[in-house]
């Protein structure tokens, strides 16, 4: 193993009486690169600007129809010097990516490749209105056609919805695609079975979309529980929602049977494609009977996250949904032009029981260019050893690590992009969180944390296929140090962090009395 | 493959300490038929950086971009000038390749960067409250619609004609599934929105009014008005804004009494990116209403050594915490796209709005003259900032096609956005920034002369 720590400098892990680790206060509350920043509103100047416009003129026309703003609106401004200083210094209290690892479970942070953002900005992309004449736009509409062709042929679906703007909206697309083929069949239902172990938007989606949310249970190896799905479905079970790889990092063994079932009682499967990296070129979700899946382009294809966001989550669909998918999608016609189809034309494209419109516009373009820029330079054979990759990284982890950790399903076999650990055996009162922040110390994101909720402090590991060999062995002996520390009941781990920009933060003050904006009187 | 760091060394010495023989050892529990035993058949290998970078330039290049033609289209997406330091702070790493901050400790750069964000964004609106942000207008838009239901508890919305027709289709299409009932109608061609139409459908079920402002049709719709009627009756205003910069020159939503003010803040630092990502931005003028908002909120408070640091908080309205009962499904915010719309409005400060405002209406009204010379021609609006309607007295879709052959990009016509109405197919909606030129303004006029003639 390659040693994790090159300079041999090892820091005291026990701050001194004033927090300070071992060094004076000083009077900027700085710590050499650890800069302190203030709020825009305590250095921005209000009768200042940071661009170069017109002074208005006192003889210009003014037809705002007696609606002049007369108030101060109170936005500070900062020179442009000022301003690239403030958020460079701000940018440097964030981990990312670029930084390390980012082991977040069902997350994939997976490098951000630059050629993507390149693109995303030729000015044929990023210069361009929804709203231009077609003539004007083709080659924009061909990029929509031939990312919309890769993430059918890649999941073995018929269609594909690409306007939904993120995960969860996604996800909601693909439910309303469900409630609308029932609705065209006169059959309605009114219950969608969820399994514990899914990821909180699946029951809020298809509450929000007017449903009944049934929990399904999982068996004791972490997987649907076939025989109890089975006996639950009836007249009124529009559907079911899996994730699949699901959130315990397992492939469901069971799904085309549970297709079989669920379309056998009349209601449709979705799937959650949150985990789609782990099999994307080496499985086609359509060959185990989905009706509809959410692709998030900012996971699998590798779309910056952006510190929350934007997402984009094209929806593909089976032959049963796919003529209840929103507007507007585009479409090749035999001469080779790609049209954009909207409300306006829809019956000439033959598609009349479109459910509606998710959002203005035709989806999140920025993301579209970025995603198919990845998948060109990955092309079918590079996915398939990212899939191939990313599982082999996260069954690396997990075998580095079960012999220290409890693996609540190691036994029962390999793990597919995301490796599951418990906080059993942890001593003195210590949690998965405080695991957590002794990670941060060591330079680490944390995993993602008490997720899935059907294992008691889950830690759920997701490396990606981005690490190099060497960067795993690095984390590994940096979670083994920490899990160690846990498991010895090191109190120290408590008061983690010690080293990042900011100690434990107390969230219940924060939710008790909300400060959700700057005031002035402060 | 050079996103890929493993080699085969690697790949061989790590199956043997996982004690596989093989990758497809790590896959047994995907069905043996349901595997590919290959690369998918009928697409492309894998291609360097030059050939896909070549290829996706070839596409761009099919595209008309906005910078190389006169330009005037609006409705719901507007092309300003983003100042150069906006995309490179956006596109530094710690920002572009963080995630959502749920490590604090670890995400502070986020965290303050929203909640200045929030400030804002609550300023401009005349609001107390503003979320981490939504994924567009339209969907903010809705989102308002849904909150409204849960505060009032009432189903009936009323929609002001003179809404974008998008969002108007999208608040429709959920609708269909929440059981909300929408009275609905077609925009009236009128110099003045038909506030006293919209007023006299505002009932005891009312749970919302929704009114954009300024309108579709680039009229300023007196909000205050509206706000009294629907107060009177118990409903609340939404008030719904797709140009942000008309702020720096109307007066806020939030001063004329809208209870939830939502809107589209592309125009701030985000661009026009042929319709996404954009920002959906969100508000509340009353803080009792923050526990029935959607989306993330950052918020204020300490570490352990009494510093101040900021947290997203009121998670207990999310789906990550409530299931079924959350709020909202949403789950992301429209992160990146709120940073650059922060440096913007940084960059600008409020002096730079209000400039920029003025120069926005000072060069729209130049145009609204200059067009109403052209023979045929005349300006519907009565008030307007930086958009405005004209009737050509001709085919205006037809008309923007051909201007558009001759690489004019004229406008959006109504009939565009309301394929399937009457009566609109004249106006031509004409939207002016301060990129365009005078002489884009003339070239657009007596382009439109000679196309009418």
């Amino acid at each position: 193993m390659s040693n994790p720590n090159a300079s041999g400098w090892k820091p005291e892990m026990t701050p001194s009486e004033d927090g300070l680790h071992n060094g004076p206060a000083t009077v900027t509350g700085n710590r050499a690169l650890m800069l302190e920043e203030p709020l825009l509103f305590e250095i921005g100047q209000l009768d200042e600007t940071g661009v170069d416009l017109p002074e208005p003129r006192s003889d210009a026309p003014n037809r705002l129809g007696g609606f002049d703003r007369t108030d101060a609106i109170g936005l500070p401004a900062l020179k442009e010097g000022e301003a690239v200083r403030h958020y460079t210094r701000l940018s440097r209290q964030n981990y990312a990516i670029d930084l390390g690892l980012f082991p977040l479970g069902s997350c994939t942070m997976k490098h951000n490749p630059r050629l993507n953002e390149k693109v995303a900005r030729m000015p044929g992309f990023a210069d361009v209105h929804p709203l231009q004449p077609t003539s004007t736009v083709g080659g924009a509409l061909e990029v929509i056609n031939e990312l919309a062709h890769w993430l059918i042929e890649l999941t073995g679906m018929h269609g594909v919805a690409m306007s939904p703007k993120a995960g969860a909206h996604g996800e909601l697309c693909g439910i309303l695609c469900i409630r609308a083929a029932h609705e065209a069949r006169g059959d309605a239902r009114e219950v969608i079975l969820v399994p514990e172990s899914a990821h909180g938007t699946n029951p809020a989606t298809a509450a929000f979309a007017g449903y009944k949310v049934e929990n399904i249970p999982a068996t004791a190896e972490g997987r649907v529980d076939l025989e109890a799905l089975k006996a639950r479905l009836g007249p009124d079970v529009a559907g079911v929602m899996i994730t699949n790889p699901n959130t315990c990092g397992l492939f469901e063994r069971d799904m085309k049977a549970i297709s079989d079932a669920v379309h056998a009682a009349g209601g449709y499967v979705y799937c959650d494609g949150a985990n789609f990296n782990a099999i994307v070129g080496k499985v086609r979700p359509g060959d185990l009977g989905v009706d509809a899946m959410h692709i998030n382009l900012h996971k699998t294809f590798s779309t910056p996250h952006g510190g929350g966001g934007p997402g984009s989550g094209p929806v593909v669909l089976s032959e049963a949904l796919s003529p209840f998918g929103p507007l507007p999608f585009t479409a090749k016609t035999a001469d080779g032009v790609v049209h954009l189809v909207e409300e306006e034309n829809a019956a000439e494209f033959a598609h009349t029981q479109a459910f509606g419109r998710m959002t203005a516009f035709h989806g999140q373009m920025g993301m579209f260019t970025r995603a198919l820029t990845y998948i060109l330079s990955h092309g079918a054979d590079g996915l398939k050893q990212v899939a191939e990759d990313a599982v082999l990284n996260a069954n690396y982890i997990l075998r580095s690590l079960e012999d220290l950790l409890d693996a609540p399903f190691g036994a029962s076999g390999p793990c597919m992009h995301e490796a599951l650990f418990s906080d059993a055996g942890f001593e003195g009162g210590l949690s998965t969180l405080d695991l957590a922040k002794g990670l941060i110390d060591e330079g680490y994101h944390p995993m993602t944390v008490y997720f899935p909720l059907v294992v008691h402090g889950a830690m759920l590991v997701e490396p990606t296929e981005t690490e190099s060999r060497h960067s795993l062995d690095q984390f590994i002996a940096a979670f083994r140090n920490v899990a160690e520390r846990a498991k010895a009941g090191d109190e120290a781990l408590k008061q983690a962090p010690y080293y990042a920009p900011r100690r434990r933060l107390d969230e219940t003050q924060a939710a008790r009395k909300p400060v959700l904006a700057w005031s002035d009187a402060e | 493959m050079r996103y890929l760091p493993l080699t085969d060394t690697d790949r061989g010495e790590m199956l043997a300490k996982i004690g596989a023989s093989s990758i497809d050892d790590l896959f047994v529990d995907v069905p043996e038929e349901a595997r590919l035993s290959g690369p998918i058949e009928g697409l492309p290998l894998h291609a360097s950086e030059m050939a896909v970078e070549k290829h996706m330039r070839a596409l761009s290049k099919k595209n008309l971009a906005a910078a190389d033609a006169p330009f005037f289209l609006g409705a719901g997406a507007y092309r300003h000038h983003v100042p150069a330091s906006v995309d490179h702070i956006i596109q530094r790493g710690e920002f572009l390749t963080a995630y959502t901050p749920y490590q604090p400790e670890i995400a502070q750069g986020t965290l303050q960067m929203l909640f200045e964000f929030q400030t804002q964004v609550a300023r401009l609106y005349g609001c107390a409250v503003a979320n981490a942000s939504m994924y567009d207008g339209s969907t903010a838009c809705w989102e308002a619609v849904a909150m409204a239901h849960r505060v009032t508890r009432r189903k009936r919305v009323v929609l002001s004609g003179a809404l974008h027709p998008h969002y108007a289709e999208v608040v429709r299409t959920m609708a269909k599934f929440t059981d909300d009932e929408i009275a609905d109608s077609r925009p009236s061609i009128q110099p003045q929105p038909d506030n006293s139409g919209l007023i006299s459908r505002i009932d005891e079920n009312t749970s919302c009014v929704v009114v954009q402002y300024p309108d579709i049709l680039g009229r300023i719709p007196d909000l205050a008005e509206i706000a009294e009627a629907a107060h009177a009756k118990g409903a609340l205003l939404i008030a719904v804004n797709t140009e942000p910069v008309a702020l720096g020159a109307i007066k806020s939503p939030g001063e004329l009494g809208a209870d939830i003010v939502v809107g589209e803040g592309q125009s701030i630092g985000v661009g026009l990116q042929f319709g996404g990502p954009y920002l959906g931005l969100f508000a509340v003028r009353d803080p009792k209403h923050v526990r029935q908002m959607p989306g993330r909120l950052c918020g204020e408070t300490t570490d352990a050594e009494g510093k101040r640091g900021f947290v997203l908080t009121l998670s207990t309205r999310e789906q990550h915490i409530r299931r079924e009962k959350a709020t909202s499904n949403i789950c992301t915010n429209s992160g990146l796209c709120a940073l650059a719309f922060n440096v913007h409005m940084t960059l600008l400060g409020e002096k730079g709005l209000r400039q920029l405002a003025a120069e926005n209406h000072r060069l729209a009204c130049l145009a609204a003259d200059r067009l109403a010379k052209v023979p045929g021609v005349s300006v519907l609006n009565g008030a307007f900032f930086n958009e405005f309607t004209v009737t050509i007295g001709g085919n205006a879709r037809d008309a923007v096609r051909t201007l558009a052959d001759k690489g004019i990009l004229a406008g959006v016509s109504l009939s565009r956005l309301y394929p399937d109405s009457e009566g609109m197919d004249d106006a031509l909606l004409v939207a002016v920034t301060e990129t365009t030129t005078e002489e884009d303004i003339e070239t657009l006029a007596s382009a439109l002369q000679e196309v009418l003639a």
